[in-house]
């Protein structure tokens, strides 16, 4: 039997939704390992979010809360962490990229195993097996690791937000363990933050997401477009990289990955990298002026038309539709 | 400055929808597939030779770079190529990938810190193959050093610490870090403005992406020293922890249609996907 220690994301003193994923990961590894789950919430303001975790059936929320930790750094966060985690067989948190950044430190400082990016969990009698994705989503590896703590994340877009499931688990608070020499180096400087009105890409029902074909128009011709079907707004690295869209749009294997009911394409080649973040979608949709484009592979609706024509008549199509009920 | 970068060959990720997997699931083929450098450290490399030049004067190295790859002989095309754009010299420790880990290769890294006592290890954030991501977190706290992961920018400042822009979820987190230090790069880490070196000018711009060898270069690079070490000599005889039982190929997804306009598209949309 082992118990399992879920890493919550701690953004301006709320737990993020992002950790309800992990949680969610944590209850799918609980039959196989016999044990049930901790929350460690660390973090400036962590113990005032306590109650926002408390309703989700772990045994105990453990509340690390020191000043010094008000900004995010690995090296401020992993000794405690780790230090958390002892007793425990399973350390696990949202492979967002405060989970990819911190866990795999923590899991050198355990000298635990690690399996990044999970897509999906099995296991019985006491051994998981994880299945990860690789080579940009092309082929899944089931992963057995061999060390008597783990560490793993787990891929947001697989594993839905845990729901609440009733009583108040109890709160116990940790002290700050003193980092090693490694932190004395660092120092935070600034988190400069894109502020959108948009719904998150990871967790929208809806995403549009434009590539290098938008030029200069990027906002003018996707804003409405993505107005029109209440969605977030993602971009191909080609658009990121020319600068018509922030580099925090990006989907694919190196940026976000998205599984949303409906993804929508314009003026995506589709290059490996990018179907690698949003073929997991429900409903993909292309437009594309060039009828052989990779895109139109994977698209369940392909439009063969220039962008420039079709985003707008689209846009104008949808708002009509929903108008009409 | 003196900059470690690591190295891993990979198969060709342009193709990877065309890696196989035989009917026992017991491996990834990747037969027919070229090798490439991981892109991620193609950019690392870029980056830690920005970092030991003035940008006006890309051929004069100041200070040193020493790339290292875990791998089998025929990765030295990769370390040869490497010191052929610049890299001084190079270090292969005899491996085949079957044999390794994220943990392992960490350690093994953090011997060959050990011996090289670098200024900085520049690494890509992930390998392409594996998209595992955790090489640079891992040998940053074997080593008891700070770390920036997932870098789009770096400045080396005058009193020598470096400024790492860092790409995170919903923006740019800046970390200065005092050298020693672990850099992983992410891919706007070539843009023209991305790295600077103090001896480098703020207002010149390189070329877009990475640098290519000249012909007397990728000759001279036949010269520059490669040493070979065996996994034991930097691992102590440790072994891996994360092994693949099966490998699978996710389900492929049926080509779709056509639609001839948007008035179709919406009407399909709404009453056949049931999402408007
Ligand atoms: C290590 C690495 C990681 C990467 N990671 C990612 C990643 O995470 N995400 C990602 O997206 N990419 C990633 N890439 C880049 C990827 O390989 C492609 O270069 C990129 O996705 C291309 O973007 P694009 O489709 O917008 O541009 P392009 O490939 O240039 O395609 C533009 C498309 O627009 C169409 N078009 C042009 N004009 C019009 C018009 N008027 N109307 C309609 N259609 C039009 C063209 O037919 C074309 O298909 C990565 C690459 C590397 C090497
Ligand atoms: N076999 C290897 N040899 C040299 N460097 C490696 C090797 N494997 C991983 N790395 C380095 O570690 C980084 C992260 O890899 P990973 O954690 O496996 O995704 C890569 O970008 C390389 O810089």
């Amino acid at each position: 039997m082992a118990d399992i220690l879920v890493v919550a994301e701690l953004a301006e003193g709320k737990v993020k939704k992002a950790t309800l994923s992990a949680i969610t990961f944590a209850k799918q590894c609980q039959p196989a390992l016999g044990g049930g789950f901790s929350v460690l919430l660390i973090g400036a303001g962590a113990k005032a979010a306590a109650a926002e975790v408390a309703g989700y059936g772990a045994a105990q929320i453990l509340v690390c809360d020191d000043a010094s930790l008000a900004n995010y750094v690995a090296e401020q966060y992993a000794p405690t962490v780790a230090e958390a985690a002892r007793g425990f067989g399973l350390v696990v948190a949202t492979a967002t990229s405060f989970g990819k950044d911190l866990l795999p430190r923590v899991a050198a400082r355990l000298d635990a195993a690690f399996a990044g990016d999970c897509s999906g969990v099995s296991g019985a009698s006491g051994k998981l097996v994880f299945k990860r994705p690789m080579y940009a989503g092309n082929a899944f590896g089931y992963a057995t690791l061999s060390t008597a703590i783990q560490c793993a994340t787990a891929r947001q877009s697989e594993f839905a937000p845990a729901e609440p499931s009733g009583g108040s688990s109890p709160v116990k608070e940790l002290a700050k363990v003193a980092p090693g020499a490694a932190a004395s180096r660092v120092e935070f400087v600034s988190l400069e933050q894109v502020k959108s009105e948009r719904p998150e890409l990871t967790e929208a029902g809806v995403v549009v997401a434009g590539g290098r074909a938008l030029k200069g128009r990027f906002s003018e011709v996707m804003e409405p477009f993505a107005e029109a079907f209440g969605a977030a707004l993602g971009a191909s690295r080609a658009a990121c990289d020319a600068g018509y869209a922030p580099g925090d749009y990006q989907v694919g294997q190196t940026g976000k990955i998205v599984a949303p009911s409906l993804y929508i394409a314009i003026g995506i080649s589709g290059a490996i990298q990018h179907v690698a973040g949003m073929k997991g979608s429900k409903t993909i949709v292309a437009i594309n002026k060039d009828a052989e484009a990779p895109i139109f592979q994977i698209a369940d609706y392909g439009l063969v038309a220039d962008l420039f024509q079709a985003v707008p008549e689209l846009t104008a199509a949808v708002k009509a539709h929903k108008a009409a009920g | 400055m003196k900059i470690l970068v690591a190295l891993k060959r990979v198969a060709d990720p342009d193709n990877a929808n065309k890696v196989k997997i035989p009917a026992s699931g017991d491996k990834v083929e990747t037969a027919g597939l070229e090798w490439k450098l991981n892109p991620f450290d193609d950019y690392a490399l870029e980056a830690a030779l920005r970092l030991t030049e003035n940008g006006k004067n890309p051929k004069a190295r100041v200070g040193e770079v020493v790339v290292v790859t875990l791998g089998p002989k025929e990765c030295e095309t990769q370390l040869r190529s490497a010191l052929a754009t610049g890299a001084d010299r190079a270090i292969r420790v005899e491996a085949t990938d079957e044999a390794l880990d994220g943990r392992l290769v960490a350690h093994a890294l953090r011997a060959i810190v050990a011996e090289e006592k670098p200024d900085l290890v520049v690494m890509g954030k992930q390998a392409v193959d594996g998209d595992n991501n955790q090489v640079g977190q891992a040998l940053a706290e074997l080593l008891d050093w700070p770390m920036a992961t997932f870098a789009a920018t770096i400045e080396e400042e005058a009193a020598g610490s470096v400024l790492v822009g860092r790409e995170v979820d919903g923006g740019v987190c800046t970390l200065r870090l005092k050298p020693p230090a672990v850099i992983t790069v992410d891919l706007r880490i070539v843009a023209p403005a991305s790295v600077y070196s103090k001896h480098t000018d703020k207002a010149h711009k390189y070329a877009d992406g990475v640098r290519f060898a000249a012909l007397p270069a990728i000759m001279a690079a036949k010269k520059k020293p490669l040493a070979v070490k065996t996994l034991a000599e930097v691992t102590g005889g440790a072994t891996p922890t994360a092994s693949y039982a099966k490998f699978e190929l996710p389900p492929a997804r049926k080509a779709g249609i056509k639609v001839k306009d948007v008035a179709e598209l919406v009407q399909r949309l709404a009453t056949e996907a049931k999402v408007l």
